[in-house]
């Protein structure tokens, strides 16, 4: 339990998607102009997160990696280079269901959440958890926990650029500076404060 | 089918300089930092994004007429990822060590904005030499700022290039010290922050407002 505790406290902060790995930009500098929309895109990246982490350590695990096919009779049977567009697949198809699931029975939560669904499938952070959770050899409860943390840390870090953005529209920036150049400097200062966690063992 | 060079080092400006990628169109910086902390990793990383941008357009382009447009964007993901598991597996068997450094960011090239955006906005309109050098010069915009930040990453982080120390040693014995910020991740953002303003003072180049 604390090892889980552990992993998610360390991908939230120390080891956080957007700010330490720089995943997930494209999105997190174009919706973070506004918090109630960065809050929304943060919600369905931990959503659509925390369901194809563990979606694809199953494909991975089941089917693609070195020996998994051994009780079809291909024990040295290896497709582990077919992860990425199998990924990719899993993700875009993933991200469809979760939209029209949402659809049929919440249009509450759609008419919240729809206009940023498409836009997650090409996210690289949700690849990037998949690809990492292959890496560091997760098992299939630490894939739930790191997709989870990970799309908590994505979202923390895009709300607070939101409302830091929001602040320094009325501050003097110089003008060649102003815009993305800014956007960059501030996430360079989030990242120094996300940073200091690193002391953090539990 | 062919046009004249002037056409063809138009496009490659445009895509090298004036309209460059990662600082206008706010485009691929996704898998671009994290492997800016060594020279060569930037560097391979660069030739890899580069040949995968130039030939997905190319192949994209070639295919135009035939995509139904409903379905485009999962045949365009489908083209860029075979190729991005071409070029792991080449990096994979011919350099293992940088291959091994680079991790998953090869494999996020796939979901990397340039190559997909200029499928979209290029190739899905434009015959396929034309987009091949479109391919090309995007790819070496991104190249410039991606080999330009792992230039100053390395150089104030760690004192080195390409691995060799090149800060003499009376600097350091006169009180000089590498910056470890650098090698972080805030030094890459901060590093992206300084050279969009240093590009928008310079001329030639259209300036984005906030």
């Amino acid at each position: 339990m604390g090892d889980l505790l552990s992993l998610f406290v360390n991908s939230v902060f120390i080891g956080n998607i957007l700010l330490a790995y720089f995943l997930g930009m494209c999105s997190f500098i174009a919706v973070s102009k506004n918090v109630e929309t960065a809050t929304g895109l943060g919600f369905a990246v931990i959503f659509v997160l925390t369901v194809t982490s563990p979606a694809n350590w199953l494909i991975y695990h089941g089917l693609l990696a070195p020996g998994a096919l051994s009780w079809l009779g291909f024990p040295d049977l290896d497709l582990s280079f077919l992860k990425y567009i199998t990924f990719i697949a899993v993700i875009a198809a993933m991200v469809q269901a979760v939209e029209m699931i949402i659809d049929k029975y919440s249009p509450l939560l759609y008419a919240a959440l729809g206009v940023f669904l498409p836009l997650i499938a090409v996210n690289c952070a949700i690849l990037g958890t998949s690809l990492f959770m292959v890496e560091r050899n997760h098992t299939f409860i630490e894939s739930v926990v790191f997709g989870a943390g990970s799309g908590t840390g994505w979202m923390l870090a895009i709300v607070s650029m939101a409302a830091i953005r929001k602040k320094v529209r009325y501050a003097d920036v110089p003008e060649g500076l102003q815009g993305f150049g800014m956007t960059m400097i501030i996430a360079g200062l989030m990242a120094m404060t996300f940073m200091m966690f690193s002391g953090i063992t539990l | 089918m062919f046009k004249s060079k002037e056409e063809y080092l138009e496009i490659l400006t445009k895509g090298i300089w004036t309209e460059n990628p990662v600082a206008f169109q706010v485009l691929g910086i996704c898998s671009a930092l994290a492997v800016t902390v060594k020279m060569s990793t930037a560097i391979v990383m660069s030739i890899a994004l580069t040949a995968v941008t130039a030939f997905s357009s190319l192949i994209i382009s070639m295919l135009r007429k035939r995509i139904p447009s409903n379905i485009r964007i999962i045949v365009e993901l489908a083209i860029i990822a075979s190729l991005v598991i071409v070029t792991d597996e080449i990096l994979k068997a011919f350099f293992y060590d940088i291959s091994k450094q680079l991790s998953i960011f090869v494999g996020l090239i796939i979901t990397n904005c340039i190559v997909l955006g200029r499928a979209e906005a290029f190739a899905m309109a434009n015959p396929p030499i034309d987009s091949f050098v479109d391919g090309v010069a995007n790819g070496l915009g991104y190249s410039m700022i991606l080999i330009a930040v792992a230039f100053f990453r390395e150089l104030l982080g760690s004192g080195k290039l390409f691995g060799f120390s090149v800060i003499p040693q009376f600097i350091y014995d006169l009180g000089f010290q590498d910056m470890g910020l650098m090698v972080l991740a805030p030094g890459a953002f901060f590093l992206i922050g300084l050279l969009v303003w240093l590009k928008n003072t310079l001329p030639g180049i259209s300036t984005e407002k906030r």
